[in-house]
């Protein structure tokens, strides 16, 4: 299904007509160029590659040059490619648009690079209790516990939840409701967070599980 | 001006009196029951305001019964259908978590002086 790139600009709330505050997270969606069209003859799959922002004419490779101009564009920031049925629907050059993607109250399913956690604790990386702030514990108020066994199994069994490095990976965040499309500037406001930081980049894409 | 910057322009109201914590205020909440509406007044002093666009809050406290009772209210709510300013309050903090140890007496407000 065809899907934008954007970047998140960061989060505020709206109000209702009915005067709930409902938290938003405001992303730019778009413009998006359609790069290349991928079909099954010629490279396998049905599919379309799709550019989003721009990069210095100077950061960009002659390869990486040649292949945006046939859209007509220079360098994009980012390409992202989406599985359609029938690409041949689409142009090379065709300019994509929140608006025409997507209507207020769909569902869409959002993809980002999460904040980067460093080496974080077991507390904050797997959500455990830690352990009681007085009756006796001393210098393991947040440590993890016991993590096996005695001699029997002898070992520490694999995919044990320990410390170690947390985020900075890519995840899907599934049916986040559209509150409002703003086409004039390009910009969507989804319910809910939304994985990254601000000005990190996301794909969207109409939910696949969506109820109804 | 940026995009979050703009949406909260849209949904700011322009139809409220101003005040400042310290305060006294009437309060009037609009309360949906069913399909019937009504409004409801919370009255009290004002203890804290915050800020940020259409996201700005502010704290009403009163005592009733004898028991403290605050309430946040978003600045910008539609459900808010009026502020009225009963008085105005000579404070020397912005925030007045101080009241909640106070109570009778010692919990007045000395009124400030328009100039």
């Amino acid at each position: 299904m065809l899907g934008l790139i954007g970047k998140k600009i960061g989060m505020t709330q709206r109000f209702s007509d009915d005067g709930e505050a409902i938290p938003v997270t405001v992303v730019q969606a778009g413009p998006c160029t359609v790069v290349q069209v991928r079909t099954k003859d010629h490279d396998g799959y049905d599919a379309l590659q799709v550019g989003f922002g721009s990069k210095r004419e100077k950061l960009a490779s002659k390869a990486v040059k040649g292949h945006a101009e046939k859209s007509g564009r220079g360098p994009f920031a980012v390409l992202a490619e989406f599985r359609l049925d029938k690409p041949g629907d689409y142009e090379v050059g065709q300019e994509l648009l929140v608006g025409d993607l997507f209507r207020n109250g769909d569902m869409v399913d959002v993809t980002g690079t999460t904040k980067g956690r460093g080496f974080a604790g077991v507390v904050k990386r797997y959500g455990f209790a830690g352990q009681s702030a007085t009756h006796g514990t001393h210098e393991s108020f947040r440590g993890g516990g016991a993590i096996g066994a005695c001699a029997y199994p002898g070992r520490v069994f694999k995919g044990k939840r320990m410390p170690g490095r947390m985020g900075g990976v890519r995840r899907t965040v599934q049916n986040l409701q559209v509150v409002e499309v703003v086409s004039e500037d390009n910009v969507l406001l989804i319910r809910g967070a939304v994985p990254g930081g601000r000005d990190s980049q996301v794909v969207l894409r109409p939910a696949i599980k969506a109820a109804g | 001006m940026n995009v979050i910057d703009r949406l909260e322009a849209q949904q700011t109201r322009s139809d409220l009196p101003e005040f400042r914590p310290g305060d006294t205020l009437r309060v009037h909440v609009r309360i949906v029951e069913g399909d019937k509406e009504r409004i409801q007044v919370f009255e009290g002093v004002c203890i804290r305001k915050t800020k940020g666009g259409n996201r700005a809050t502010f704290t009403v406290r009163k005592t009733s019964y004898g028991v403290g009772v605050e309430r946040t209210f978003p600045l910008h709510s539609p459900r808010l259908d009026k502020i009225e300013v009963k008085s105005q309050g000579h404070v020397r903090q912005s925030r007045l978590y101080y009241l909640r140890e106070l109570t009778g007496r010692a919990a007045r407000i000395r009124a400030r002086k328009l100039k």
